[in-house]
C-alpha cells in the first residue's frame, strides 16, 4: 500500500546548496520530458541576483527585456509623435530641441504644444495600464478591467454633470470626472462587498453599475443644448488635443506616489491570484491589500480619465498584451504600465497619421483596436473552453 | 503507510494538561447572522495527526477556518503559542501555521516550481526575494511530495492527484510546524486519496509536523488519525485516539448511521461498516 516515491529520499538526503543556484541561472531552452529532476530548466523563472547580507532579488529576464523594448518603443513613438503635425519636425530636430539646442520656433512648438501632450499621453497610458492590470488581477478575470466595470462611465457622468448642468470650466470638468470615477469605484466596492470582494461579483456588479451610469449619461446628453452636447461628445471619446503642462503635473505627482505604492504590494497581489484562502494562509492581509490596491487603481484610472477623457480599451488590452509578451504568470504590473503608455502614444500617432492632425480623437483609435482585440480574446477564450 | 497495527494505538497522546500550541477557547463561530458553533473549545495535541470528522454542515471546515485565522470568532479566541491568533502579525502566523484550503487557483501559465516557490512568501521580503535557502527548501518540498520531476511542467497540465501534491508541496515550502488541511482528498480518485493521506502520515511521522485535517471519510480518519475530533452541530461529541472513541454508538450519535465497527484487517484501527438496508430493517423489526 505504500506508494513508491523513489526520488524523495536521495534528493532530501543530499541538499547541495551550490547546485540549485547554478541550475536557476542556467536559462537554457527547456526540453520538456527530458529535464532531469535535479536541474529543471524552467522550474524557477528568471535569474536571481544575490549580494552579501542576504539581499536577493529575482529578475525575470524575459519580462525585463519586454519592459526595455516597450520603453524604447514608447520613447521612439513619442519623438515621432512630437514631430508630427501641421508643422512637421524631423526626429533629429525633435531630439535636438529636447536637449535645448533647437531653433526658437521649434522650441515653442515642442515644449509648449507637443511635449506636454505626449507626456499626458504617456502618463495616461501608463496609469490605465497599471489600473487595468490591478483590476484584472483582483477580479481574477481579464474582463474585470475599469472600462468594463464602469469606471470610465462614472468619470464621464461626473464630467457631463459639470458640462451639461453647470456649463463648467475645463478645470471643473476635470474635477467632476475625478469625483465621478472615485464615487463609482466606491459604489462598486461597497455593492460587491460581502465578507470580502470576490472576482465574479466584482465583474457582475461593475457591469450593472456601468449600465446604470451609461443610461444616466445618455439622459444628460439629451438634456444638453447643442454646444454643450458637442463638447460632451468630444470629451466622451477621449482625446489628447490641447493638453498642456497643467494636465501633466498633477498626473505625474499622482503616478509618482501611487506606482511605487502599488509595486511595493505587487508580491502580495501575486499571492492573491491563487485565491483568498491561499493568500491568507501565506500571511497576506487579504482585505487590506485588496482595498489599498483597488483605491490606487481607481485613483489612477479616474485621474487618467479626468486628464484625457475615457480613452477606451487601453486598460483592458495593455495587461493582456503584456502578459502574452512576457509569458509570465502574475499581474505583470510594470510591463502593463509600459504597454499602456506605448499603446496610447502609438494610437495617437496613428490617428494623426491616418486622419490628419487633431481630426480624430485617440479614443476612437484605441476603441477600434481594443474592440478587435476584445473579440479575439472572447473567441480564443471560447475555443479554450474557459467561457 | 501505517503497516504496524500497533503504531496508532500505542502512540501516546499528549497529556491534556500541557498547553498545546494551537487551541480554540470557548469560541462562537458565525457567518453574519448564522451561528455555526457556540462556545466550542478544542485543543490540537502537539505532534499529533488530528482529524476532524462529522456530518455535512457540522462546522468542521468552519472550525478549521477559525484555527487558521481566516474566520474571526465572534466570541472567545484561538490561541497560537499562547497568544490570540488575531493579534499576531499575519506573516508571523504564516511562518508557524500553514493551511491547505479547499479552493485554490493556479495562475495561468505557472510552473510547478514557481507555484511551490510561492510558499516561501512569508519568509521573504522586498529585498530578500529568493535566497539559496528558499531554493533548497522548495526543492526539498517538491522531493518529499514526489513532484520534483514535475518542477518545470505547467500546473494546468497535471492530473488532479498531481495537482493536490503540488499544493501540498507549496504548503510544505512554508515550513510551518503546524499544517492544516481542509478536505485534502475531496475530488480525488480513491488511489489518489490514499496517496495523499499516506503522504500526510509521512509528513507527520518523519518530519514531526502537527497536522490537522478535515476528512469526509470516517474510515480514512480512523486509519490515519492519532487524534480524532467528532463534531455534530458545532459541538464536540467525542475526541481521542480513534481506537478509544470510534464505536457503533458514537457513529450513530454523530452521523445518525447504524453500523458495525470491526478491526481494519490492514492496520487494526477501527473500521466502520454501515448497516445494510436489509440488516437495518431487521434491526428495526427486532425492536
Amino acid at each position: 500500500m505504500k506508494v513508491p516515491r523513489t526520488q524523495a529520499e536521495p534528493a532530501q538526503a543530499a541538499p547541495t546548496p551550490a547546485a540549485p543556484t547554478s541550475a536557476a541561472s542556467a536559462s537554457a531552452a527547456p526540453t520538456p520530458g527530458t529535464a532531469a529532476p535535479a536541474a529543471p530548466a524552467r522550474a524557477f523563472r528568471g535569474r536571481t541576483v544575490r549580494a552579501v547580507g542576504g539581499l536577493s532579488v529575482r529578475v525575470d529576464v524575459r519580462a525585463f527585456t519586454v519592459v526595455v523594448l516597450l520603453l524604447v518603443a514608447a520613447l521612439a513613438a513619442s519623438v515621432v509623435l512630437i514631430g508630427t503635425g501641421d508643422f512637421p519636425i524631423s526626429a533629429g530636430d525633435v531630439l535636438k530641441t529636447l536637449f535645448g539646442t533647437g531653433s526658437a520656433s521649434q522650441e515653442f512648438i515642442v515644449e509648449q504644444l507637443r511635449l506636454p501632450r505626449v507626456l499626458v499621453g504617456l502618463l495616461v497610458g501608463a496609469a490605465l495600464g497599471v489600473g487595468g492590470a490591478l483590476f484584472q488581477t483582483i477580479s481574477r478575470n481579464p474582463l474585470g478591467s475599469p472600462d468594463v466595470l464602469g469606471l470610465g462611465q462614472g468619470s464621464t457622468a461626473g464630467a457631463l454633470v459639470m458640462i451639461v448642468l453647470f456649463s463648467g470650466s475645463p478645470e471643473q470638468v476635470t474635477v467632476g470626472a475625478l469625483v465621478g470615477g472615485l464615487v463609482t469605484g466606491l459604489a462598486i466596492y461597497l455593492l460587491a462587498w460581502k465578507r470580502g470582494v470576490h472576482g465574479y461579483r466584482l465583474v457582475l456588479v461593475g457591469i450593472g453599475v456601468s449600465a446604470i451610469v451609461t443610461a444616466v449619461n445618455g439622459y444628460l446628453i439629451t438634456k444638453a443644448d447643442l454646444v454643450d452636447a458637442t463638447r460632451a461628445i468630444v470629451w466622451m471619446t477621449g482625446s489628447l488635443n490641447g493638453r498642456d503642462w497643467e494636465q501633466v503635473w498633477p498626473l505625474l505627482w499622482l503616478c509618482a506616489v501611487l506606482v511605487p505604492l502599488v509595486l511595493g504590494n505587487a508580491r502580495a497581489l501575486r499571492m492573491l491570484e491563487m485565491g483568498d484562502d491561499v493568500a491568507y494562509a501565506l500571511g497576506v492581509r487579504v482585505e487590506r491589500t485588496r482595498l489599498l490596491l483597488m483605491v490606487a487603481a481607481v485613483l489612477l484610472t479616474a485621474s487618467a480619465t479626468a486628464a484625457a477623457g475615457p480613452v477606451g480599451f487601453v486598460a483592458l488590452t495593455a495587461p493582456q498584451l503584456a502578459r502574452r509578451l512576457t509569458r509570465s504568470p502574475g499581474p505583470n504590473l510594470v510591463p502593463s504600465m509600459c504597454m499602456g503608455a506605448t499603446l496610447l502614444v502609438v494610437a495617437d500617432w496613428a490617428s494623426q497619421k491616418v486622419f490628419g492632425a487633431d481630426q480624430v480623437p485617440v479614443g476612437v483609435v484605441t476603441g477600434v483596436l481594443g474592440g478587435v482585440y476584445l473579440l479575439w480574446l472572447l473567441v480564443t477564450e471560447r475555443k479554450a473552453g474557459r467561457i | 503507510m501505517n503497516p504496524d497495527p500497533g503504531t496508532t494505538r500505542t502512540r501516546p497522546n499528549h497529556p491534556r494538561s500541557t498547553v498545546n500550541r494551537l487551541s480554540a477557547e470557548d469560541v462562537t463561530l458565525a457567518y453574519d447572522q448564522r451561528v455555526i458553533a457556540e462556545r466550542l473549545s478544542v485543543g490540537i495535541p502537539d505532534n499529533s495527526f488530528t482529524v476532524i470528522v462529522g456530518p455535512n454542515a457540522c462546522g468542521k471546515s468552519t472550525l478549521l477556518r477559525a484555527l487558521s485565522r481566516m474566520l474571526k470568532p465572534r466570541q472567545g479566541r484561538v490561541l497560537l503559542d499562547g497568544q490570540a491568533i488575531q493579534s499576531l502579525p499575519a506573516k508571523k502566523v504564516a511562518r508557524t501555521l500553514g493551511l491547505l484550503p479547499q479552493s485554490s487557483i493556479a495562475p495561468d501559465g505557472i510552473t510547478v516550481g514557481d507555484l511551490v516557490g510561492r510558499g516561501r512568501y512569508p519568509h521573504q521580503g522586498l529585498l530578500r526575494q529568493w535566497s539559496t535557502d528558499d531554493e533548497r527548501i522548495v526543492r526539498e518540498s517538491m522531493a518529499s511530495t514526489g513532484v520534483a520531476e514535475l518542477a518545470d511542467r505547467y500546473v494546468d497540465e497535471l492530473s488532479g492527484g498531481q495537482r493536490q501534491r503540488v499544493w501540498i508541496a507549496m504548503a510544505l515550502a512554508q515550513q510551518t510546524p503546524l499544517l492544516l488541511l481542509d478536505e485534502p482528498t475531496t475530488f480525488l480518485d480513491i488511489q489518489h486519496q490514499i496517496d495523499v493521506l499516506d503522504l500526510c502520515a509521512e509528513l507527520h511521522e518523519e518530519q514531526g509536523r502537527t497536522l490537522v485535517a478535515v476528512l469526509h471519510d470516517l474510515n480514512h480518519a480512523a486509519r490515519y488519525a492519532t487524534h480524532l475530533i467528532a463534531l455534530r452541530d458545532g459541538a464536540v461529541i467525542a475526541e481521542g485516539a480513534p481506537a478509544d472513541i470510534v464505536t457503533a454508538e458514537l457513529v450513530e450519535e454523530v452521523f445518525g448511521l447504524r453500523c458495525q465497527v470491526i478491526d481494519d484487517p490492514e492496520t487494526g484501527t477501527p473500521l466502520v461498516v454501515p448497516a445494510a438496508r436489509k440488516a437495518r430493517t431487521n434491526v428495526e423489526a427486532a425492536f
